[in-house]
C-alpha cells in the first residue's frame, strides 16, 4: 500500500525583510513578502527522499494560513510533492500554536497519513513545539529534531544529535517526525517542476469542513497573547578606538569589558 | 535608489511560466552562484557543480523542445535568463550560452535516433558541452579550418587542433566541425564527439585577462575515432550548420554583455550610496549621477535591441543583421559601462577587493568572441550596403 506522507509547512514573512507586528500585535503579513519557511524546505526534501526510496508513496503538503499561503504549497509542489491542502478561514486570524495544532491534526486526519513530517520550527514564531503537540493530538509517536531519517517496513528511524550525545530513534508508523536544518540541503525546484506544480491539485478547506468551532482558534481561542511589543532600538554606531599610541591597550580593555577575553 | 539597494531589472515577460523561470534563475544565482564568484574567478576555478545544479533546475536546455527534455522557451526568455546569470558570474552565463550552442547541431540537424539517444542528457544538464569551430589559424575566417575527418569503414578518424574552446578539457561532449572534403565551406562536416574519446586531449587552459573561471583551451584530436552514427547532418553540411547557429550565438553574447554591464552598474550604485566625501554620499553628486544615468540608458538600449532581435527570431523572421547589431552595441556598452563603474568607484574600483575591475576585464572578451566587433560591423554593412566590391 502506498506510503502516505503529509508535510506540514508554513508560509512566513521573508526573514531577510523588515518584519513588523500588526496593530493587533499579530504578525504583519502585508509588510513583507511571504515564502515557504526555509526550515520547512528541509521537511519537504526529506519527504521527497523517503518517497523516492519507497516503492509507492504520495506526498501531501498541508498549510494553514491566508490566501497567499498557497505560494508555500506551490513551492513545495514544484519541488516534487504530489498534492496540496490549504486550510483558510477568516476566523483563524491570530491562532496560536495550540490552535494551529488542532487545525493541523484535523486536516491530517482528513487527508489520511502514515507519516507526518515537519520542520524543526517556523522562521517567524520559532516555537519549535508544534510537532510534539500535533503528535499528542493525533495520539501517535513523535520523533523530533532528526538530522537523519529513513522509513522501512512500517518503521521510521533516525538520528537526533544533541549537545552531549547522538541518539538513534525508532518508532512505528503512523508517527510525527520533525527534521532539523542539518538533515540535508533542500533541492531547487526545476523549471519543469514549476510548470507541473500548476496542474497539481490543491484542496481548500475551512473550519467547518474540519468540524472546528471558531472559538477554539483565532485570537479569541489563543492560550497565549502578545501583550506588548516594542521596536528593538536601532544599532548604535559602536565604539571607535583611535590609535594614538594606546590603541592596542584600549582594544584589549574593550574586549575585557565585554568579556570577549 | 531604494533603501535596500539596486532593484531587479524590470522585465516584460510573455508568460507566467517565464516569470517563474526568471524567479528561479535569480534565486539560484543569489544563493548558489554569487557567494563563490569572487574567490573562484580569482583562483581560476571552474564551477562544475554549479552547472550540475542549474542543469537539474532545467536551465541548460531552455530553447529546445520539451519532447527532448528542453524547456521550450522562446529566445526572448532564454536570453534574459542568460543575462541574469552573467550579471552574477559571466563564467556561468557564457557557459550556458556555449552549451546551448553546442547542443544546436544535434537538436536541429540530428536524426530522430541521434536525438533520442543523446539529447535528453545534453539538455537535461548531465552532460556539459563544448563547441569546436575555431582553430589556431582559422578564427574569423572559420571556413579555412584544417582539422580533418577521414572515413574508415563505418567510422571517422579526426586529426587536428581546435583553439579557443570554452569548456575545453571539462566538457562531456564536443560538437566538432572538421574537414571531410575539399577546401572551402562545402567540405566541412559536423560530429558529436564524447569527451572521453581516445585521442582527445586538452592543452593547459589559456591564461586569460578575465573570465578566468571558465577554461578556454586548445583541444587536440589525435586519431580520434567516432562512429558514423555520430556524424551530425549530411557530409559537407557542417559549415551551414555552424552558420545557422552563429546569429543565435551572437544574441547569447549580447545578453551576457548586458548582464555584465548591469552587474557593474549595480555595484557602482551600491558603492556610491555608501561612500561619503565632502560630507555627502557620492551618489548625491550631480556629475556622478549623470554618469549613472548614461550607463543605465545605454544598458537599457542594448537590452531592448537584443530583445528586438530575439523576437524576430522567435517569429521565424531573419534576424542576422539585428543579431550583429545587438552583439556590437551590447558588448561595446559593456566595455564602456564597466570602465565607468571602475572610474566611479575610484581607487577601490581598481582593486580586486571590489568586483568592478572583474566586470571590466570580462567585458573586454565579449567584444572579441563570437565574431569580433569588427566582423559585426562588416556583417551589418553587408546587410545595408550589399557586398564589398572586389574591384
Amino acid at each position: 500500500m502506498s506510503l502516505r506522507i503529509v508535510v506540514c509547512v508554513k508560509y512566513v514573512p521573508d526573514a531577510t525583510g523588515d518584519r513588523h507586528f500588526a496593530e493587533d500585535l499579530t504578525t504583519d503579513r502585508d509588510a513583507v513578502d511571504g515564502l515557504l519557511s526555509e526550515l520547512d524546505e528541509y521537511a519537504v526534501e526529506q519527504a521527497l527522499q523517503i518517497a523516492d526510496a519507497a516503492d509507492d508513496a504520495e506526498i501531501t503538503v498541508l498549510t494553514v494560513g491566508p490566501e497567499d499561503a498557497k505560494d508555500a504549497l506551490r513551492k513545495a509542489l514544484s519541488m516534487g510533492a504530489d498534492k496540496g491542502v490549504h486550510v483558510e478561514d477568516d476566523d483563524l486570524h491570530g491562532t496560536d500554536v495550540v490552535g494551529t495544532s488542532l487545525v493541523l491534526a484535523k486536516a491530517v486526519e482528513h487527508v489520511g497519513y502514515d507519516l507526518v513530517l515537519c520542520g524543526m520550527a517556523s522562521t517567524d514564531g520559532t516555537m519549535g513545539v508544534l510537532p510534539a503537540i500535533l503528535a499528542e493530538r493525533l495520539g501517535v509517536p513523535q520523533v523530533t529534531l532528526l538530522s537523519e531519517v529513513a522509513v522501512a517496513d512500517g518503521t521510521v528511524t533516525g538520528r537526533r544529535d544533541g549537545d552531549a550525545a547522538s541518539e538513534q530513534l525508532q518508532a512505528q508508523l503512523p508517527a510525527v517526525v520533525s527534521v532539523t536544518d542539518q538533515s540535508g540541503e533542500a533541492r531547487y525546484p526545476s523549471f519543469k517542476g514549476i510548470m507541473a506544480a500548476k496542474k497539481k491539485p490543491v484542496e481548500s478547506l475551512d473550519l467547518s469542513d474540519l468540524g472546528i468551532d471558531a472559538d477554539e482558534v483565532g485570537l479569541g481561542g489563543a492560550w497565549t497573547k502578545v501583550e506588548d511589543a516594542a521596536k528593538r532600538p536601532e544599532r548604535t554606531a559602536g565604539t571607535i578606538v583611535k590609535d594614538e599610541g594606546e590603541g592596542g591597550k584600549q582594544l584589549a580593555e574593550f574586549l575585557v569589558s565585554q568579556k570577549f577575553i | 535608489m531604494p533603501a535596500d539597494g539596486p532593484q531587479p531589472v524590470e522585465r516584460h515577460l510573455p508568460t507566467e511560466e517565464a516569470r517563474d523561470l526568471l524567479g528561479l534563475t535569480r534565486d539560484i544565482a543569489a544563493r548558489e552562484i554569487r557567494p563563490r564568484t569572487a574567490e573562484e574567478e580569482d583562483a581560476g576555478r571552474f564551477p562544475r557543480e554549479v552547472f550540475t545544479t542549474i542543469g537539474a533546475a532545467g536551465l541548460l536546455g531552455l530553447p529546445y523542445p520539451a519532447e527532448y527534455g528542453g524547456g521550450e522557451q522562446p529566445y526572448e526568455v532564454y536570453l534574459q535568463v542568460l543575462e541574469e546569470l552573467a550579471a552574477i558570474r559571466l563564467t556561468v552565463g557564457l557557459g550556458v550560452s556555449v552549451h546551448t550552442l553546442a547542443c544546436h547541431a544535434l537538436a536541429e540537424f540530428g536524426t530522430k535516433e541521434q536525438r533520442a539517444e543523446h539529447l535528453d542528457a545534453m539538455l537535461g544538464g548531465e552532460l556539459l558541452g563544448a563547441y569546436c569551430l575555431s582553430e589556431p589559424s582559422a578564427g574569423s575566417d572559420a571556413a579555412s579550418l584544417r582539422t580533418r575527418a577521414t572515413r574508415d569503414g563505418d567510422h571517422w578518424v579526426i586529426e587536428g587542433t581546435k583553439a579557443w574552446i570554452t569548456h575545453g578539457g571539462v566538457a562531456d561532449f564536443y560538437t566538432v566541425l572538421a574537414r571531410t572534403g575539399a577546401d572551402g565551406p562545402r567540405g566541412i562536416t559536423a560530429f558529436l564527439v564524447p569527451g572521453d574519446a581516445e585521442g582527445l586531449s586538452a592543452a593547459a587552459p589559456e591564461r586569460k585577462m578575465g573570465l578566468k573561471g571558465s577554461p578556454t583551451a586548445q583541444v587536440h584530436f589525435d586519431g580520434v575515432r567516432v562512429p558514423d552514427t555520430r556524424r551530425v547532418g549530411e557530409e559537407g553540411q557542417g559549415f551551414s550548420i555552424a552558420l545557422s547557429a552563429l546569429d543565435s550565438g551572437r544574441l547569447g553574447i549580447a545578453a551576457c554583455a548586458t548582464g555584465v554591464a548591469q552587474g557593474a552598474l549595480d555595484e557602482a550604485l551600491r558603492f556610491l550610496a555608501e561612500r561619503r566625501q565632502f560630507g555627502r554620499p557620492l551618489v548625491d553628486f550631480q556629475g556622478l549621477r549623470f554618469m549613472l544615468a548614461d550607463m543605465a540608458t545605454a544598458i537599457e538600449a542594448g537590452r531592448a535591441l537584443y530583445l528586438a532581435a530575439a523576437r524576430l527570431r522567435d517569429a521565424g523572421q531573419p534576424f542576422g543583421k539585428q543579431a550583429a547589431m545587438a552583439k556590437l552595441l551590447c558588448t561595446d556598452t559593456a566595455m564602456k559601462v564597466t570602465t565607468d563603474a571602475v572610474q566611479l568607484m575610484g581607487g577601490y574600483g581598481y582593486t580586486a577587493d571590489f568586483p568592478a575591475e572583474r566586470y571590466m576585464r570580462e567585458a573586454k572578451v565579449l567584444q572579441i568572441v563570437e565574431g569580433t566587433n569588427q566582423i559585426q560591423r562588416m556583417v551589418i554593412a553587408r546587410h545595408i550596403a550589399g557586398p564589398e566590391s572586389r574591384d
